[in-house]
């Protein structure tokens, strides 16, 4: 009997929108698709980048047509072609800005429309925000500010110009070019993405913060981002994520690096929004992301918190390598699936030091036809003596169409280590909607409710500002035009 | 004389093709305290559920005005905020939901529906506040996620303050006494007591007589197999308490 209202509750939501999927009307320069290594050598050039940089992409890209497209994974999808992408497309009339007045109206209005704080006045507020639209980093605000306390943010492209030695020194230091396909992938062919570099002793004054926007068509974003946290340094990073519906599957397959040193603490979060793809599954963007952190020295922190609702399929596992002793690794994540999409997220803690920690707390909600997976290896080496760990993963199933499934791996070589893992199953009851229903909320509000109860452990480890931000995109996944 | 809140004529009700209820009427009036007894089964909490709204029974005949609105037809969210409240038998839990977080919205829904402007954080804290004290409840209760982890008692404390909160027209309470102790019954009946006025009315539904001790009712119906089949004075239900329900079975079959 209770069948018949979670069908009820999930047709109510099955006419959800996507309020990212306007295209931006902007000129933009686009390669002809396709992939060999003279796209290679001729997106380089287009970058004026040294000799290294060239090396580095043709290495990568030479492994990886040796590679094979994972498939453990617990998703259904076809591959793309990856000859049927453009490896490069740029809003074209943007060489440097100084201000705000010289970007085209176009891209202002876009991210006005996204909420992304550009404007002086929001900037005020104290976001410095790297702003990413298909290949090339549009704008980064606040650099002059940041220049002061000795800490770099800027594009990645920028930093390969400008800090030479630093991405020479870190890129592929946490994630080699060969660690999987779509890793390779992205270092052969990566145009843009976000670098910071926090030096010794510094305490980011603000957050730091990225938007990805894919806005052409036929495009791949392969975005590559580096933050560096030199000792005893702290920051706090926010990426966040939109592109325009579209009937075709979009391709983003990003790489994210991070290094705390010794006593450095990183914040990493992430609200991810990519087009899910319609009703009936058609389009959205495959989300195929390696995101990875060392910590290398002793004491120190990564945290990663993400909130994901959008992409058609997502493959992705921030995962922290602790290889300094009391190193602290966390991973926070909320993924919401509804349709059609599909996830198959986790993490991966790889305790190494003594006395290192890890934390995972998972929630997944699934709706609609959707699948949720989570998927996790804590694994403790020989010498990582007092290793704990501590996993939570808790699924709540809306509607009796969706699927989620836990896959949690646990390797442990040394006896002194400690590894708990925990995991539930929950259903939104028609009890529970019932009850809000008769307190005066209407279902759409309930449901709201009933989910934000249920990832509040995660969404408090957000920063403020994006706590409300992920809080509301909550609400949007679950909205529906009802009655 | 007082207005009508509620009037129920030849309400038929069903669930998977079986009729419950089978006929009910029902005329409830401003500041007026009735209360439904009857054996198990003969369809006191589908009453109730019907009234709230609930879709899982099929309401097949029959008429339910309040406040002069037909009530059927309407969702269940409109319902409560025209001022229908149920203090449920079994109330549920909402994990990670805090009872502040959860009241405000509701607070808020009542509020856009009267026209009214919100409450600013600090009213609504007060009036939280306020309406704890009158129901006696703890106050750590306030920031613990709805109904988790409550003890029978504090779980239907929590529906007496509720429905302090919002205030309603008529409230239905669905066998609040169940599952309750001495102490907890006594401070339950003692909130209702303390929102009794003369515009609000109350539908109380038990097996047995004791909560009428203390929430002192001004009519008291029998309910047997789906029927209203005795009507009276509050003498009727220690009527009942003396006799237990075999004579009205007797009487109907």
């Amino acid at each position: 009997m209770a069948l018949v209202d979670d069908d009820k509750i999930i047709s109510e939501y099955s006419s959800k929108e996507y309020e990212a999927g306007f295209v931006t009307d902007i000129e933009t320069e686009v390669f002809a698709i396709g992939l060999n290594e003279d796209v290679i050598r001729a997106l380089s050039a287009k970058k004026n980048e040294p000799e290294f940089m060239l090396e580095y992409r043709l290495n990568a890209y030479r492994k990886w047509i040796t590679m094979k497209e994972p498939k453990w994974a617990h998703l259904k999808y076809t591959e793309p072609d990856f000859q049927a992408i453009s490896y490069y497309a740029a809003p074209k009339n943007m060489p440097k800005f100084n201000s705000l007045d010289e970007v085209d109206p176009e891209l202002l209005k876009t991210f006005a429309k996204l909420g992304v704080p550009l404007e002086e006045q929001k900037i005020l507020a104290g976001v410095a925000v790297d702003v990413v639209m298909d290949s090339v980093s549009v704008h980064t605000s606040f650099r002059e500010a940041l220049k002061e306390k000795g800490i770099i943010f800027c594009s990645i492209s920028d930093a390969i110009q400008e800090h030479p030695d630093l991405v020479k020194e870190y890129l592929s230091s946490v994630v080699p070019v060969s660690d999987n396909f779509y890793a390779a992938l992205n270092s052969a062919v990566f145009t843009d993405g976000s670098f910071a570099y926090i030096p010794k002793g510094v305490r980011c004054p603000m957050e730091l913060s990225t938007y990805f926007r894919i806005n052409q068509a036929n495009t791949g974003q392969f975005e590559r981002t580096l933050l560096i946290a030199d000792e005893g340094s702290y920051v706090s990073y926010l990426e966040g994520c939109t592109a325009p519906s579209r009937d075709e599957n979009q391709l983003h397959a990003a790489v994210v690096e991070i290094v705390a040193l010794k006593d450095a603490e990183v914040k990493y979060s992430t609200v991810q929004n990519w087009y899910p793809g319609d009703k009936e599954g058609k389009g959205g963007v495959y989300n195929f992301v390696t995101k990875r952190g060392i910590c290398k020295g002793d004491n120190s922190k990564i945290s990663w918190t993400q909130v994901e609702t959008g992409s058609a399929v997502t493959w992705k596992y921030p995962s922290t390598i602790l290889k300094g002793d009391n190193s602290v690794g966390e991973f926070y994540s909320v993924a919401v699936t509804n349709h059609f999409q599909q996830a198959d997220t986790g993490t991966k803690m790889t305790h190494i030091g003594r006395n290192t920690k890890s934390t995972i707390i998972s929630k997944g909600i699934s709706l609609g036809h959707s699948n949720n997976s989570y998927r996790g290896l804590v694994k403790i080496l020989p010498k990582a003596s007092n290793a704990r760990n501590y996993s939570q993963c808790d699924s709540l199933l809306i509607g009796s169409n969706c699927g989620a499934h836990t896959f949690p791996y646990i390797e442990s070589e040394n006896p002194t280590a400690i590894v708990e893992h925990e995991a539930t199953t929950s259903k939104v009851s028609e009890d529970q909607v019932f009850y809000c229903n008769q307190r005066g909320l209407d279902t759409e509000q309930a449901i709201s409710l009933i989910v934000n109860g249920f990832a509040k452990e995660v969404l408090n480890k957000l920063p403020m500002e994006f706590a409300v931000e992920a809080q509301k995109l909550l609400s949007l996944t679950l909205e529906g035009s009802v009655g | 004389m007082s207005k009508t809140l509620l009037k129920i004529e030849n309400l038929k009700a069903s669930i998977e093709g079986k009729e419950i209820l089978k006929g009910i009427n029902l005329e409830i009036k401003e500041g007026e305290v009735h209360a439904i007894m009857g054996p198990n089964g003969s369809g006191k909490s589908t009453l109730a559920s019907v009234l709230a709204g609930r879709e899982l029974f099929e309401v097949t005949d029959g008429k339910i005005q309040f406040l002069g609105k037909e009530l059927l037809g309407m969702p269940p969210e409109e319902r409560s905020r025209e001022g229908l409240f149920l203090a449920f038998q079994y109330p549920v839990e909402i994990p990670g939901v805090s009872i502040v977080n959860f009241m405000k919205a509701a607070v808020s829904q009542h509020r856009e529906h009267k026209g009214l402007k919100p409450l600013t954080a600090g009213e609504f804290l007060k009036m939280m506040q306020e309406k704890k004290e009158l129901v006696e409840m703890e106050a750590k209760l306030n920031n613990r996620a709805v109904n988790e982890g409550f003890s029978g008692g504090e779980k239907k404390k929590n529906e007496v303050f509720q429905m302090a909160m919002l205030e309603p027209k008529l409230s239905i309470l669905d066998e609040t006494d169940s599952g309750l102790d001495i102490d907890a019954l006594r401070i339950v009946a003692s909130g209702v007591n303390k929102l009794k006025n003369s515009e609000n009315s109350f539908l109380v539904i038990t097996h047995y007589q004791r909560l009428l001790d203390y929430i002192v009712p001004d009519v008291v119906h029998v309910l047997y197999n789906g029927k209203i089949v005795k009507t009276g004075g509050k003498e009727l239900a220690l009527e009942l308490e003396e006799k237990g329900y075999d004579w009205i079975k007797k009487e109907n079959d």
